[in-house]
């Protein structure tokens, strides 16, 4: 069996959504050039949509493809939708991940979490902090 | 496909798999039968170790064959340790780079009650004989430095470090499984007391290899059971690997200087190719190093993703970086000569083999750029450099 399911490969070798958007209205970057892997997502936010989403990855396949599929699922989505997302929602999207490369999926979680939190803090909407745990290296011992 | 990754394993050549098919059709007895079947086994596995023993500059006696290098290196290290251990020495040293095999049988060992110091190593990837004749203790019983680095291909100044260990009577082990075949090796004139080879490195079959301990040091076994390798291995000899082992080393031995002229040509293109791509660095020493092996960072990018996309590209490679490894640190060799994590993370290893043309080398310059550039375009670590926001490590 090859490590990476189809989608995967797929999502990694043709990433959709790949770029920054100037005039984001929420920017999450979360991840460690020193683990590997940095996530970096920009929110495109009209009326409580999210009417765009693109992302940069500094990363191995899995966390590219993560990225990439993370911002299919939330495109067109309310904030409060997006914010509900799970990581096991992505790996489940992505067909599987080798349990070791789990933490990609984490990653694409914490990212659009990031990206929201930023979208309120710009636009001064009150959240509670217990929603956005501090991005967290917690896949990474450092 | 183009295959270059020949320090992770070879494609056994045409002559090794002839040389090992009769020894499943015909010469299929077990050497230790005494039967007629039984002896022509027993005959052949003579032969080879002749073979194996005649290539290193040893005698028959002292090859031990095995499992494969990681045993081979289990195998020497725990021998010359307990027997240290008999005189009341426990002082092993080693180095930070040092394959598993032997860090991971160090750690055992440790347990054990052993003192196990590594030498850091140059960022060159090189370990010198001063180094280890200052840290050789009263109570030191081995000293074990790999011949050639898997990962960056260094050759370390073995000859060297065995007059040091030599002089001060201290065993000296050396895990030379990237160098059998590759480079010339005479365990006499290197002073080597114990080293360990693997087959399927040479262009030989995977799961055999031979440990080479000097006439007089007593092994410890590492699989009871039988008396076969003279009771120091038991187990039914896996006899068609081990002959073909022996055709494999000795084809490399008889065509060394025509392989390594080859393949260095080839690997001088490599890193004078890979060179122009900017931000980036040949690991190791530019010069000491084993023909055909090439490790390259790449700053910006991660090395499992630029693997994949060199393996669409049809380039057959490896990298140091911890999504490859499934661990969640990059490679402890890139770590120790003194890489950032950030920039081992993006390593490519290339390793060749003479089998490799210049046309392979072609493709590979032509794809390993456009590969690191896209990558870099969707890198926000990247980004960050190149907008001075991140520091240029390479």
């Amino acid at each position: 069996m090859a490590l990476y399911s189809e989608t995967v490969m797929d999502h990694f070798l043709h990433p959709r959504n790949v770029g920054s958007i100037e005039d984001a209205d929420g920017v999450g970057e979360v991840g460690n050039a020193k683990c590997g892997d940095i996530m970096k997502l920009y929110l495109k936010i009209e009326n409580g949509i999210i009417e765009d989403a693109k992302f940069e990855t500094f990363g191995c396949g899995s966390a590219i493809a993560s990225s990439s599929i993370a911002t299919e699922m939330i495109k067109g989505k309310s904030v409060d939708e997006a914010m509900k997302l799970t990581n096991r929602e992505v790996v489940d999207a992505l067909g599987g991940l080798p349990a070791h490369k789990l933490h990609c999926s984490v990653l694409a979680d914490e990212s659009i979490k990031a990206a929201i939190k930023d979208y309120y803090d710009r636009t001064g909407v009150a959240y509670d902090p217990a929603d956005f745990p501090a991005a967290s290296c917690a896949h990474c011992h450092e | 496909m183009i295959y270059a990754d020949n320090a992770a394993t070879t494609k056994p050549s045409k002559a090794v798999i002839e040389a090992m098919l009769p020894y499943f059709e015909e010469v299929y007895g077990n050497p230790s039968s005494l039967h007629t079947p039984g002896q022509k086994a027993a005959e052949a596995l003579q032969l080879a170790r002749e073979k194996i023993a005649a290539c290193l500059g040893a005698s028959p006696k002292e090859i031990t064959f095995t499992s494969g290098g990681s045993e081979a290196d289990n195998q020497a290290l725990r021998s010359a340790a307990y027997l240290g251990k008999r005189n009341g020495k426990t002082h092993i040293l080693s180095t930070a780079f040092e394959h598993h095999a032997v860090l991971h049988t160090l750690k055992a060992l440790e347990k054990e009650g052993f003192t196990v110091e590594l030498l850091p190593v140059s960022p060159e990837g090189l370990v010198t004989a001063e180094q280890v004749e200052t840290a050789i203790r009263e109570d030191t019983c081995l000293v074990s430095v790999m011949f050639a680095q898997n990962e960056i291909g260094t050759i370390q100044p073995i000859g060297e470090i065995g007059e040091v260990c030599h002089r001060h009577g201290v065993l000296f082990h050396t895990d030379a499984v990237q160098a059998a075949g590759h480079i010339a090796i005479d365990v006499r004139d290197l002073n080597v007391d114990l080293l360990s080879l693997s087959a399927h490195k040479f262009h030989g079959p995977k799961g055999v290899g031979a440990l080479y301990a000097r006439s007089g040091i007593r092994l410890s076994s590492i699989i009871e059971g039988g008396a076969q390798e003279r009771g120091k291995r038991a187990g039914t000899e896996n006899l068609p690997a081990i002959v073909g082992m022996a055709k494999a080393l000795e084809d490399a031995t008889a065509h060394l200087e025509e392989n390594a002229q080859k393949v260095t040509a080839l690997r001088e293109r490599l890193i004078e190719g890979l060179s122009k791509i900017p931000h980036s660095a040949l690991n190791g020493d530019r010069y000491a190093r084993v023909p055909g092996t090439v490790n390259f960072c790449f700053e910006g990018i991660e090395g499992e993703s630029l693997l994949l996309l060199l393996d669409m590209a049809g380039i057959a490679a490896s990298s140091g970086s911890a999504c490859t490894s499934g661990s969640l640190d990059p490679s402890h060799v890139l770590l120790a000569i003194g890489r950032p994590h950030e920039v081992a993370h993006g390593s490519l290893r290339l390793s060749l083999s003479e089998e490799n043309t210049d046309e392979d080398v072609d493709t590979i310059l032509k794809e390993v750029p456009r590969v690191v550039e896209y990558l870099r375009s969707m890198s926000p670590v990247w980004k960050d450099l190149v907008a001075g926001k991140r520091k240029f490590i390479l």
